[in-house]
């Protein structure tokens, strides 16, 4: 006798029978196939200690008015700066239509003395100069990017070069009055 | 008789519970027997028994910490245990790491924080050894896992300290145990009745202390195991179902040869 | 499905299809395989799951000395479902040499290196050679103490090479002891050689698709009256295979999953301190027992062959041999069914095997050592006098008149 591969199901209940099985157990088995390769994908996903790293805490109680000083938060660099009452006086002067990336002042930061800014220029990835004393602001008081030439004011907003956004304000709270907690 | 896969399957079985039954001749002069005990980490539904972690933590921290590191563990880890967040901070505040450099080129101690692991009482082997007569007390981190009989055999070590048995001499600085191969440790007793006043109470003998201690190692061991376990019973059912639904296809298709 | 305008398009392009057609479904099986015969597939799907899951923790192993054993730790401990992907990775090694080894003993028993499958048995020997080399260097990249003492004592075999010996060490090392050069290069290799061993599989596949599956029978099919289509029996047998196989390889995973290691390997590798006990995982102890059987071969007083080379050239003799085997046994009956004398040997050898690596679990002192030497000597005499000696005055039983006689004859009436 001789079987071929389709001849392997002759007709009737039996049939249907099997198929329904078939049919189930080939949905139970791809469900089975897709659950298992979430681990593989899972584990491509930040894990524990990355995480753990997430969020930084910063203590501003010695910084200054007028100082800045640069925290590291996800492996980059954040400015945060203690702004004087002309810095925050010439952020909020500016007409925002003539920005840009047109954003209020107000809308860039919690308490308007602490600035938390990223510090990486949004053009090509280059780290601003202005945080120390001595190093270039740039024509707006704020900083100056060296690879390019942007410039930002004392809101972090780009005025003139390459940038096509403001720099960018990081997530980040008031765990208390001296205190914030980015990311 | 017929050789089928459930004979054969069987003999192998057989012999590996044999391998477990009979130790090997040449060693058991050196390997004492250790006592199997029960553990709540024991079996497919096994899991840790937190108040026990708790208070094994609190031996370790008391007992052992002073010179045994647990590296491999994070204070952030501690959260399994069922500490809160305020808690690790600020039990990890107690501790010093080395940070930097800074902008001056030189390294500076700081605060651990809860991402930090575990700091260890020496800065490297060498002055473990130094501090210790030459001997290394071992990080704890994986000691369960990394010797054999595992949970029993810790706890047997730390409940085999007593009396050197007559016509033996151990040299100075050596200790009698009755687990440890060899019979002779570097180790003290570390663990004497009421060296620790447990925070719920219980009274803290030196077989408590030891149970304590070895259930909270078995989990910096093995952190995972209750996901594991967890994981492996909805797996091992899915399994059992799926297998017999191939086992009906199998056998359907196979009915219709003749 | 075949008729789809699709299908057809690529197929005219690629013949995908008509290819997968031909090899997996119409593709003619004796119709009486057992269970024996699920364990090729098993071993094929183990792969690729020890593939799998090797790429990703190679995502996230650091193969250096000073953070190899903590990145490994990392993955436990860290990484989402690290724990998973490594000990699927570890016991998955455990399972592959479990399928493997039980299909070379069908092999052996069945008769299936015989003519014409020379070359497909040839495949497998270089797969189960390729596989040996593979879980050698995997197992020294946690870099526990198993890991470095293991290997230390492995490589230092090769200085048993007369003249070349210690350069040739030197070189395997990089250095002059096992040291990161080695963990380096051995961390390349690994990741190379399961590509090379899916390479050879393929061809293993393409030879045994060329001379078609022996059979419990050991007789050729005569006609299609002997064999049924793979698909859909022999995919519905396979696929249940899986099923029981996953259970018992998750079964480890899940519930002992450092029952095939070494505790001693959960602590870090210390150059300057010797474990008492250095054994190799369980799937290299008969080898390793054959390895230390061999005293110095003394001629006149004179020490001829060292005791090292000696365990060294029987150490790798005792695979080599079964590439000759299809010479070696020359009855022109493959199956032991008909063979009864052959048989009793076979199941003498196979106790063999396990008495070695009973052997090779413990150190070499006292009974230990005699029991090596006798069982590496019947070892060797299996393959060299007594198979030889068998296929000379064995009688076999008489072979049925076909396969589908014998299965359809009511004796093993729908028995699969």
């Amino acid at each position: 006798m001789t079987v071929k591969a389709q001849d392997a199901g002759s007709g009737g209940d039996d049939e249907t029978r099997r198929d329904f099985l078939l049919l189930t157990t080939s949905i139970v088995g791809t469900a089975g196939v897709a659950l298992s390769t979430w681990p593989f994908i899972d584990s491509m996903n930040p894990a524990a200690d990355v995480l753990a790293l997430s969020t930084t805490e910063v203590d501003l109680s010695s910084v200054e008015v007028g100082q800045s000083i640069t925290v590291v938060w996800r492996g980059t660099p954040v400015f945060v700066r203690h702004r004087t009452e002309q810095e925050i006086t010439a952020a909020r002067a500016v007409d925002i239509s003539t920005l840009r990336d047109p954003v209020p002042d107000e809308d860039r930061e919690i308490k308007p003395e602490w600035l938390v800014l990223v510090g990486i220029c949004p053009h090509l990835g280059c780290i601003p100069l202005g945080q120390k004393s001595g190093q270039p602001r740039g024509q707006w008081g704020g900083w100056f990017c060296p690879c390019h030439g942007s410039q930002f004011d004392t809101s972090g907003r780009i005025r003139k070069g390459p940038s096509p956004t403001n720099l960018v304000v990081p997530p980040y709270k008031f765990t208390d009055e001296t205190s914030i907690l980015i990311g | 008789m017929r050789v089928t896969p459930t004979l054969v399957s069987g003999l192998i079985a057989g012999l590996f519970l044999l391998s477990s039954v009979t130790p090997s001749p040449a060693a058991a002069a050196e390997m004492p027997e250790i006592e199997k005990r029960d553990w709540s980490f024991d079996g497919i539904f096994g899991s840790f028994d937190r108040t026990a972690q708790q208070r094994g933590y609190q031996v370790y921290n008391e007992l052992c910490s002073g010179c045994h590191g647990l590296r491999l563990l994070t204070y952030r880890n501690l959260a399994a245990l069922g500490y809160d967040e305020d808690d690790i901070k600020a039990f990890a505040a107690e501790y010093e790491v080395t940070d930097g450099p800074d902008e001056e080129g030189e390294m500076y101690q700081r605060e651990a924080l809860p991402s930090d692991h575990f700091v260890s009482p020496f800065a490297n082997t060498n002055a473990a050894r130094a501090a210790n007569n030459g001997a290394l007390p071992p990080d704890l981190s994986l000691i369960v896992k990394a010797r054999k009989n595992g949970a029993d055999y810790i706890y047997a070590l730390l409940t085999g300290y007593g009396d050197t048995p007559d016509g033996r001499e151990l040299p100075d600085g050596m200790y009698y145990n009755a687990a440890f191969p060899g019979h002779q440790i570097a180790m003290p007793q570390p663990l004497d009745d009421d060296a620790v006043e447990y925070a719920d109470g219980t009274p803290a003998t030196v077989n408590q202390m030891a149970s304590d201690l070895t259930t909270f190692l078995a989990w910096t061991a093995s952190p995972e195991m209750e996901a594991r376990k967890l994981l492996g019973l909805k797996v091992m059912l899915f399994l059992l179902v799926f297998t017999a639904m191939l086992a009906a296809i199998k056998r359907k298709v196979w009915s219709r040869l003749h | 499905m075949s008729t789809h305008p699709v299908v057809k398009w690529i197929d005219e392009r690629l013949p995908v299809f008509t290819f997968l057609n031909h090899e997996l479904r119409d593709y003619p099986t004796p119709r009486n395989l057992n269970y024996w015969w699920n364990f090729g597939s098993i071993a094929g799907i183990v792969l690729v799951v020890l593939i799998g899951t090797g790429v990703m923790l190679a995502m996230q192993y650091t193969p250096h000395v000073n953070y190899a054993f903590d990145s490994v730790e990392r993955i436990m401990r860290d990484v989402n479902y690290g724990w998973l992907l490594r000990y699927l990775h570890s016991n998955g090694v455990s399972m592959f040499f479990i399928a493997v080894y039980i299909h070379l003993f069908r092999g052996l028993y069945f008769g299936s290196y015989k003519s014409p499958r020379e070359i497909l048995w040839a495949m497998g020997v270089i797969i189960l050679l390729l596989m040996m080399a593979t879980a050698f260097m995997g197992y020294v990249l946690p870099w526990g103490q198993m890991s470095f003492w293991g290997a230390t004592v492995i490589t230092n075999l090769f200085s048993a090479i007369p003249l070349v010996g210690e350069e040739i060490v030197n070189w395997l090392w990089g250095g002059y002891s096992i040291g990161n050069p080695t963990l380096t290069r051995f961390y390349a290799l690994h990741y190379l050689f399961p590509f090379l061993i899916f390479a050879v599989v393929f061809l293993h596949l393409v030879a045994l698709h060329t001379v078609k599956s022996n059979n419990p029978l050991g007789i050729d099919a005569t006609g299609p009256q002997d064999t049924i289509p793979f698909h859909p029996y022999y995919t519905a047998k396979d696929f249940f295979g899986f099923g029981v196989f996953f259970l018992v390889y998750l079964g480890f995973v899940f519930y002992a999953p450092d029952f095939f290691g070494e505790p001693d390997n959960y602590i870090p590798a210390n150059p300057l301190a010797t474990p008492p006990h250095i054994v190799p995982e369980w799937y290299f102890l008969p080898f390793y027992a054959i390895l230390r059987a061999v005293p110095d071969i003394e001629v006149f007083g004179f020490v001829l062959i060292t005791a090292k080379l000696a365990g060294v050239i029987l150490m790798f003799g005792s695979i080599l041999i079964l590439f000759f085997l299809p010479w070696l046994d020359f009855s022109k009956v493959r199956s032991s069914r008909f063979r009864p004398i052959f048989k009793q040997f076979f199941w003498i050898f196979f106790a063999d095997c396990l008495l070695l690596g009973w052997v090779g679990a413990n150190p070499p002192e006292g009974f230990f050592v005699i029991l090596g030497r006798i069982g590496t000597a019947f070892y060797f005499a299996y393959f060299i006098v007594i198979i030889p000696l068998i296929a000379y005055f064995e009688k076999p039983r008489p072979l049925p008149e076909s396969i589908s006689a014998e299965v359809l004859g009511g004796k093993e009436g729908g028995k699969s």
